[in-house]
Order: C-alpha cells, then structure tokens, then sequence
C-alpha cells in the first residue's frame, strides 16, 4: 500500500521542484522582460527574441544545430535498427560482449569522447587531407548517438515473438520482406524513441562538439558559451528558453508514448489471462 | 494405395556437436493426419523445422511429391505452418494477418485481386468460426481465437501440407478438447496432410492417423494409435504412451513367459528359447482376484482415487505395480492377480529396458514432477534451435 504523502512530504516535494526548476523559470521570465537588467522586472516584451531572429551568428549556429540533430539523428537510428536486430540474431555468447561495449560509451565522460574523436579526426585529417568542420561533426554526434539508439531497440526485439521471422517466410516473404512488413513495424515504437532521444541529445550536446566542430561551425550550445564569455546578454535568455522549451517538449511526447505503450502491453496481458 | 507426399531420407541434425536427429527415416502420405510425439528435446519440432525449410539439415535430403526441396527456401515450400504460441503480426488486424500470405502471393503470374482476397480471406474466417473478427486487433483476442487466426492464416494460402508445432500448448484443458475436435473436422473438410508435433500422447492418441514416436533424434516407432498403444516397441514407448508396467521377463517357449518365476501364457512368439524379455503389463488388464486364485499375490501400498477408477500400487516381492480397478482394496491388504494372455504384451531388450515402468517411487504427484522436468530441458533444446 502506498501512503498518500502528509504535510511535510508535500512541502519537500515542493522544495526540491522549487529548486531545480526556479533557475529555469526565472530564466524564461527575464527572457520577457522589456530591459537588460536581469534582477529588475520592467515589462513583458519579445525584443530579445526579435533580436535573437536578427543575429545572423545565432541563426547560423541555430541551423547547424537543427541540420546536425536531424542528419545524426535519421543516419544513427538507421545504423542502430540494423545493428540492433544484427545483435539480436548473435549468438547469446557473442551478444553479451557486444552489448557491454555498445555500453561503455554512453558512461564514458563526454570529454574523453570528444578529445578522443579530436585527436582521431585531426590524425587522419592530415593524413587524407579534410579538416574539422561540419562533417567531423556529423560524424562525432552518429558516434554517441548509435549505442542509445540500439539502447531504445533491443527490448523490442527481445519482445518479439521469435518466429515471427519464420512465420512472415513461411507465407511467402523474403528475409527482406519480412525484415520490412514485419521486424520493423513490430519494432518501430522503439525505433522512433530512439530517434527522438538520438535528436534530443545531439541538440543537447556541447562538450563533444565543441571538440570536433573546429573553428569555423558553431553549434548553438558551443555559440551561448562563446557569448556568455564576452558578455551575457538577455538574448541567451531567449535562447536558452526556445532550447528548453523543444527538449522539454520532445521528452513529454516521449513519456507519452511510452505510458500509452504499457497500457496497450498491459491490456494485451490482461486478455490473455482471462483465458488461461 | 495412398500417394506419398514427403519423404525425409536419412536426416540428421546436430547443433554444436550435440546431435538432435540421428539418421531420421520418414515419409509422410498425402491427406495423413501424422503426429510427431516426444517429450522435449526428442527432435520432434527440429524434424518440423526442416520440413517447414526453417532449419536446414545438417545431412540428409527432404524430398516433397518426388522432389528433392534441400535447397528450397520456406517461401517457396507448398508447406504452411501453424507455430507454437501463435507468432501473429501484432501491428495488424485480424482480417490483415489472415490476407498477408495471399497479398505476397501470385496466381499465373499475377498478383490477386482485392475482392478476390477479401473473398477467401471470409470464407477462412468462416471456416475457423472467426467472421466479424476481421477489423478486431489480434492482441485484443482470447488465446483460442488467437490461435484460430493463426490456422486461418496458414490455412488460407492452400498448401498441401500443414505443419503445427504444439498449438494447443498454450490452451487450458477444456478449450484443448475443444480444438482438438476443431483441427480434426478442419483436416477432415480440408483434406490437407497435417503434421501435427505434440508431447501430449492423449492428443496424439486422439487425432492422429499415423503416430511418430520419438526420443533422443530417433524415431522409436511409428504406427496406428492402436499399433503403439497395444504393441509398444520398447519400454521408452510403452512408457511413454499410457501407463505401463514394465518387468523382467524370460520367454520360454512360444506363447510361454516366465515372470517372477511363474509361467504365464501370452500371445507372442517369434522369440529364441530362454531368451530375457521386457514384459509390458498395463495397468487396465490386470484383474484383482482373491489371493487362492490370483497367479501372483502382492500387497497394496498405495491408493489414489482418480474418478472412474482406483490407482492403486501393488508390491510384488519389491517390485511396485501400477494397476488400475473399480474395486478398492485397503492399504495393507493381500490380493491375488489374474493376467489374460492378449494383457501380456513382450518386447525384446534394448537401450531403454530397466529404465521405465517401475513405479516403485509412485506418488500421487507423480505427473506432475514428470511434467515439470520437461520443461526446462525443452526451453534449452529449442534455444539451441533458434540461435543456430
């Protein structure tokens, strides 16, 4: 039995949300507010999102970041749908390791990451001849987002009935066919979590960015952090507020899928049950 | 003369160096109701598999109608399956699921038409008794109606033979009964060859027209129900369909067996002289006498009250007798036995004589526990077979 919380739980519940979520609020109020001053409320205005939209430094760190999180995005669920079910098919033996070092980077610090994709772009760079840009980017945000995709996949498959493949055979498909009207609508709620937290993050990251970017790409984490070195203007406010607000948003359709997805699991359960 | 459909020609099977099948001889003919029966990890789903095309043997050939098909993929096979715990499309329908085989499929080059689908995908769900379920999602259906959708599903597509890989598994007991008469009528209408794989021998016993025996990869006999229920080849399958009591025995002449130092007469010959036998003694022929007429006297240990009749275990000289009667005898008290000749049933020795038919470790709970270690050695057999 779970006891409804009495006085004291319900303020320190309130405490802690006050705490972690004050910073940000105060964050988007001031990015309202009508003047530079961040302690003083003189009035509610749009200016510094006005211009936030005029400052083409911005904008450009903005569209990198949206091109970057797409790209990376769409080419590491691809890459992970077909390495996860790869996985799935390997022999337990095998699929333990490879499990456990598709792990190890997600606990690895992002530092190591990025320092080590940069001495690595930066080592073949001179030898084949490219230097760090967009592309060492791209590269570097497929890199940590492949394990979290495979990460959203994996249990799908292992829901999976397992002939399920054969069953798609036996009826006429092709290992192709089945992979495509079967596997990957099966798969696909996890398929496109993984998409979103793949995109969530990419938009999210600065450490390993700003190691692979080089001097002449911005993202927009890597562009509020040169900012705030020269002065902090309300614009980062705005910023900040639009970045929160999409990550928030992202995360609140992730939940959503997934709690209508446990009902349906639960649902399906329940008629089972009803007959054995 | 029935027409042979397939025939398995010396195929074996091993997964990591542990052999499966081992030189498996079988042909199956057409419109045959044919069970393959074992507990797991006889190689009963393995030889289904290769039929079916999902396994490929490790030696030996499958020929269907004459043909040899070793190198024929499963989409290609004229063969349908129906598979343990359903494996439905969860992302479509009813109607969907039942149509997927046929939208894939071509009739003289070209594909069929939607009307052309709609209509026979109707007139399977008719056939299941499943009309009106077409729009309804599959994970919103009972077991049985799962279960149903996934024979439509096969079924639709008119393949000449039908494999089925335990599908009442996962039934409760009375909806079992029920499909079991279901799937008979169904073969029946159809006249579709059925190879069913069960290690249920009441299910076998019941549908079937030809029953396969099997243990450790090898076929232990095949036959009629009859035939295996009343001529067991050998202990494991007299063990293992029904009940049996299963003793040491020395043939003496034709028609003479000596059992416990006493002669007893029976119907089999063909033996040499003196020769040491497996005697097999079913519980249902042995009738309860006074101890004056009774050609052995033993003492009753044990008595379970199953309905219909008394399970009660005898003791004779230290060996434990199932025997099966309406009259009840207490714990404790003497009784004589009377066995007609056509109740003694002889089998020459082999590798499973000593093993069975001793019900010295009886207990009420007996099935049960035999069940359950069942089980997990199934789970592993068969993960070896999907993991290869």
């Amino acid at each position: 039995m779970t006891k409804k919380p009495g006085f004291f739980g319900r303020f320190y519940i309130a405490f802690i949300l006050f705490f972690l979520y004050a910073p940000i609020f105060v964050l988007i109020v001031f990015s309202f507010n009508s003047t530079r001053s961040r302690s003083v409320w003189s009035g509610f205005s749009l200016d510094w999102y006005r211009q936030l939209f005029s400052n083409s430094a911005i904008l450009d760190a903005f569209y990198t970041t949206i091109a970057i999180a797409l790209l990376s995005a769409i080419i590491a669920t691809a890459a992970g749908t077909f390495a996860a079910v790869g996985f799935h098919h390997t022999r337990r033996k095998f699929r333990t390791p490879l499990m456990q070092v598709n792990n190890i980077p997600m606990m690895n610090a992002d530092i190591v990451t990025g320092v080590s994709l940069c001495l690595l772009f930066v080592a073949l760079g001179s030898a084949l001849r490219f230097r760090l840009g967009f592309g060492t980017l791209l590269i570097a945000h497929i890199t940590f987002n492949i394990p979290y995709v495979i990460l959203c996949i994996m249990p799908k498959l292992r829901q999976l009935d397992r002939n399920l493949v054969d069953a798609a055979c036996d009826l006429g498909c092709t290992w192709m066919q089945a992979f495509r009207k079967v596997i990957l609508p099966e798969i696909r709620p996890g398929i496109i979590n993984g998409l979103i937290i793949a995109f969530t993050l990419s938009i999210d990251d600065f450490v390993i960015s700003y190691f692979t970017a080089g001097g002449n790409v911005m993202t927009l984490p890597m562009q509020i952090f040169a900012m705030t070195r020269r002065r902090v203007s309300p614009e980062i406010n705005a910023l900040s507020s639009i970045l929160f607000m999409s990550v928030l948003t992202l995360l609140i359709i992730l939940n959503v899928r997934e709690i209508k997805h446990e009902d349906k699991m639960k649902k399906r359960a329940d008629n089972l049950k009803e007959v054995n | 003369m029935p027409k042979e459909l397939i025939r398995l020609l010396d195929c074996s099977m091993a997964f990591d160096g542990e052999v499966v099948l081992n030189n498996l001889n079988l042909y199956i003919n057409d419109k045959e109701f044919l069970t393959l029966l074992g507990p797991s990890g006889c190689g009963k789903t393995t030889t289904l598999r290769i039929i079916g095309g999902f396994q490929r043997q490790s030696s030996g050939d499958v020929f269907f109608d004459g043909v040899r098909i070793n190198d024929v993929p499963p989409h290609k096979r004229m063969v349908n399956t129906v598979f343990q715990k359903y494996a439905l499309f969860t992302h479509l329908n009813v109607f969907e699921n039942v149509a997927f085989g046929l939208k894939l499929k071509r009739e003289e080059g070209k594909k069929l038409s939607k009307n052309e689908i709609t209509s026979r995908v109707s007139e399977m769900l008719d056939i299941v008794s499943l009309n009106g379920f077409e729009k309804r999602d599959v994970s919103s259906l009972s077991g049985g109606q799962q279960q149903r959708v996934a024979i439509a599903r096969a079924l639709v597509n008119q393949p000449k033979v039908l494999l089925l890989d335990e599908p009442l598994g996962a039934l409760d007991m009375r909806l079992r009964k029920d499909m079991q008469n279901e799937l008979k009528r169904i073969q029946q209408a159809t006249g579709i060859t059925f190879v069913y794989v069960t290690h249920d021998q009441e299910e076998a016993l019941a549908m079937s027209d030809t029953v396969v025996v099997m243990e450790k990869g090898v076929i232990q006999q095949i036959g009629t129900p009859e035939d295996i229920y009343n001529e067991p080849k050998n202990a494991f399958v007299a063990d293992f369909i029904g009940e049996s009591n299963i003793v040491d025995g020395c043939m003496h002449s034709d028609g003479v067996v000596e059992i416990f130092g006493r002669k007893f007469a029976c119907l089999d010959r063909g033996f040499a002289p003196m020769e040491p036998v497996d005697v097999v003694i079913r519980p249902e022929d042995v009738d309860i006498v006074d101890v004056k007429d009774g050609m052995l006297t033993g003492t009753v240990t044990n008595i379970t009250f199953k309905g219909m009749l008394y399970d009660i275990i005898v003791d004779f000289k230290g060996f434990k007798w199932l025997i099966q009667t309406t009259d009840l005898s207490p714990v404790g008290s003497k009784i004589g036995i009377k066995i007609d000749p056509d109740g003694i049933h002889i089998m020459k020795k082999g590798e499973f004589s000593g093993m069975f038919g001793d019900y010295s470790s009886y207990s009420a709970e007996y099935d049960d526990i035999s069940d359950v270690e069942y089980e997990p050695d199934g789970a592993d057999s068969e993960a070896a077979a999907y993991e290869t």
